[in-house]
């Protein structure tokens, strides 16, 4: 893959909200870099290695839970509790792993979404976090330890932008290491992968840890943007299908894909929300779903679909892994 | 022992409604390979059509469920012919976003029309009474819901498993290829088979109705539990989500009832994940 390409992006991405004064426009750049993050963290299972989640809010939240609660109860920096918070997110992948990786296809994909679920309830219920009030985290003045910046909207965006650079290396370097092509190898066909000797038990593993830690990472941000957590809003379906949906819209299994995605997805949202969620009949949202179809329906390729004709093979995901 | 009892029956009684929309759900998935992410928002909308009926023409909801589950019928209809039609053939995960999109949609339009306010059918020919079966209690909208879903799951496996058209829709799940070359209009197929879709899934939200409230949202944890349903009685299965949903139905009662109703959803999905290990393609699978 030529490199002038995602240089020029990284460039603009960056450009873009330094340049633009408006609040409201840095808001949606943060939002688009988050999510475009957390699409390409979630294509290394999913567009790599074909292991469809639809649980992926479960990494989110831990990594946004995880900073909160060691900032608000013990005074922990939020950058530790990020580190803390992808960590564990990651032994959570592990210990799930095991018994989700013995289903194939969608059952895998369903059990997915079923831990995602299973986790909501749980910190729901679960009094030492608040359950479902959710925390506040508390304000202080703006400081780098603390992640927390009320002037302005930049510093946030800068870090949003610094996690996507690092995702993204993550993801290219996986992509152009032996782990990418194995991973695809597992994708286009487990047994013969298996027959190849690639160990695709573990490789999958290594593929679904890495991916829940770099989509933690994101939580942390989050949170610590909003000041506000609770179990809907970051373990809820919708971030799980946000990411799914962004991601397949741009390109499955490719790097300009998550960012092609979030750039349209996502502004469309905040801007229907900004424009239209005041009215609290949810018209935005009434709005963003019948765009969404029609976007689907005018490129059911996806987006990279429509800019170049590869074989089929690379887009022919989904069937074979049933 | 007739806590139990109670619990077992209260269980099975709502896991076959359960079933009913897990088959609805089942029926495009097997055929298609579609997952349906509006199938709750189907019955939401037949839910609104029987409270509707009811506040307006004070219809009780049995008299309502005809035209309750034409609607359901219609919408699946047009789901089909305005969405899913284009997406047949796009890679695996478009349609699934199509319908996400769509399902966001109908929530979304629901609210607006409707508002997000809880409403309930408050009284109907059945609201209120019960029966005592030893010392267990029965309501009477419950026994009717789990009687009607069961009858209707039976209606639609015989109707796939016996008639010529079952048979069509059979063959066309096989290979679409196929069947069109036996001289099957597939296109019918797909059309009545969504159709069929929302009337499970209208017949469901119509026997709800009398039991939990209306609102925006209602379907869409049935919509979720379906999914878990579908996979755990094994893809495409209608006996294998009828079982299925009784089962995560008992699992959620009596789970709930030990150990606290706010993990009873949680109980649900961690039973999926349980059977999975001993089945990994679902209760029926192969």
């Amino acid at each position: 893959m030529k490199k002038t390409p995602l240089l020029v992006i990284l460039v603009i991405l960056l450009i873009l909200p330094l340049v633009v004064k408006d609040v409201n426009f840095q808001h949606v750049m943060l939002m688009t870099l988050m999510f475009a993050g957390l699409g390409e963290a979630w294509n290394i299972i999913t567009g790599f290695a074909g292991q469809t989640s639809f649980g992926h809010a479960a990494f989110f939240g831990i990594g946004a839970y995880t900073s909160t609660v060691l900032f608000y109860k013990f005074n922990v920096s939020p950058w530790v509790g990020m580190i803390l918070g992808a960590l564990f997110a990651g032994t959570v992948a592990f210990l799930v792993s095991y018994p989700c990786f013995r289903l194939k296809g969608h059952y895998f994909a369903v059990a997915t979404l079923a831990v995602a679920e299973i986790t909501k309830q749980l910190f729901v219920s679960w009094d030492y976090v608040e359950g479902a009030t959710g925390i506040s985290i508390p304000v202080v003045s703006d400081s780098f330890w603390a992640m927390q910046f009320h002037r302005s909207k930049i510093p946030y965006v800068l870090i949003a932008y610094g996690l996507f650079v690092f995702v993204l290396f993550v993801t290219l370097a996986i992509e152009r290491n032996k782990m990418g092509y194995y991973l695809k190898a597992i994708r286009e066909s487990h047994e013969a992968a298996e027959a190849l000797g690639i160990n695709t038990a573990r490789y999958k593993l290594l593929a679904m840890v890495i991916s829940s830690m770099l989509t933690a990472l994101f939580g942390t941000v989050y949170a610590q943007y909003i000041l506000y957590i609770d179990p809907f809003m970051v373990f809820g379906l919708d971030v799980s299908m946000k990411i799914v949906l962004l991601t397949v819209l741009g390109g499955l299994g490719n790097v300009y894909g998550p960012i092609i995605g979030a750039s349209i997805l996502i502004p469309l949202s905040e801007y229907t929300r900004t424009l239209l969620g005041g009215t609290g009949k949810g018209i935005d949202l009434m709005i963003y779903g019948i765009l969404i179809v029609v976007v689907v329906l005018f490129e059911p390729r996806g987006i990279l679909g429509l800019l170049r004709k590869r074989s089929r093979g690379r887009l022919n995901y989904g069937k074979s892994t049933a | 022992m007739s806590m139990l009892a109670q619990l077992v029956v209260t269980g099975a009684l709502i896991g076959s409604v359960y079933s009913l929309v897990a088959v609805g759900l089942t029926l495009v998935w097997g055929l298609m390979d579609i997952l349906n992410f509006a199938h709750g928002d189907f019955m939401m909308i037949s839910m609104y059509t029987v409270f509707w009926l009811y506040a307006l023409l004070k219809w009780d909801p049995l008299v309502s469920l005809p035209i309750a589950a034409l609607v359901a019928a219609m919408i699946g209809l047009l789901t089909y012919k305005l969405v899913i039609k284009r997406v047949l053939n796009a890679p695996g995960l478009m349609a699934l976003l199509a319908t996400f999109g769509l399902s966001l949609f109908i929530r979304n339009f629901a609210q607006f029309l409707w508002s997000p306010n809880y409403r309930f059918v408050g009284e109907s020919i059945l609201s209120g009474k019960k029966l005592m079966i030893f010392d267990v209690i029965v309501g009477l909208p419950q026994l009717v819901a789990a009687l009607g879903s069961i009858g209707m799951t039976f209606a639609v496996a015989l109707f796939i498993k016996k008639t010529k058209f079952g048979k069509a829709i059979q063959a066309t799940a096989q290979s679409r290829e196929i069947a069109e070359l036996m001289g099957v209009d597939t296109e019918k197929v797909y059309m009545f088979t969504f159709a069929l879709s929302g009337i499970c899934v209208g017949v469901a939200g119509t026997l709800l109705s009398g039991i939990f409230p209306v609102y925006p949202e209602s379907g869409a944890m049935y919509g979720l539990l379906a999914f878990v349903i579908v996979a755990l009685g094994g893809f495409g299965n209608i006996w294998g989500a009828f079982y299925a949903g009784i089962m995560i139905g008992l699992a959620e009662t009596i789970g709930g009832f030990y150990l606290g109703t706010q993990f009873k959803y949680a109980i649900a999905f961690l039973i999926y994940l349980l059977v999975l290990q001993f089945r990994p393609k679902g209760l029926f699978g192969w």
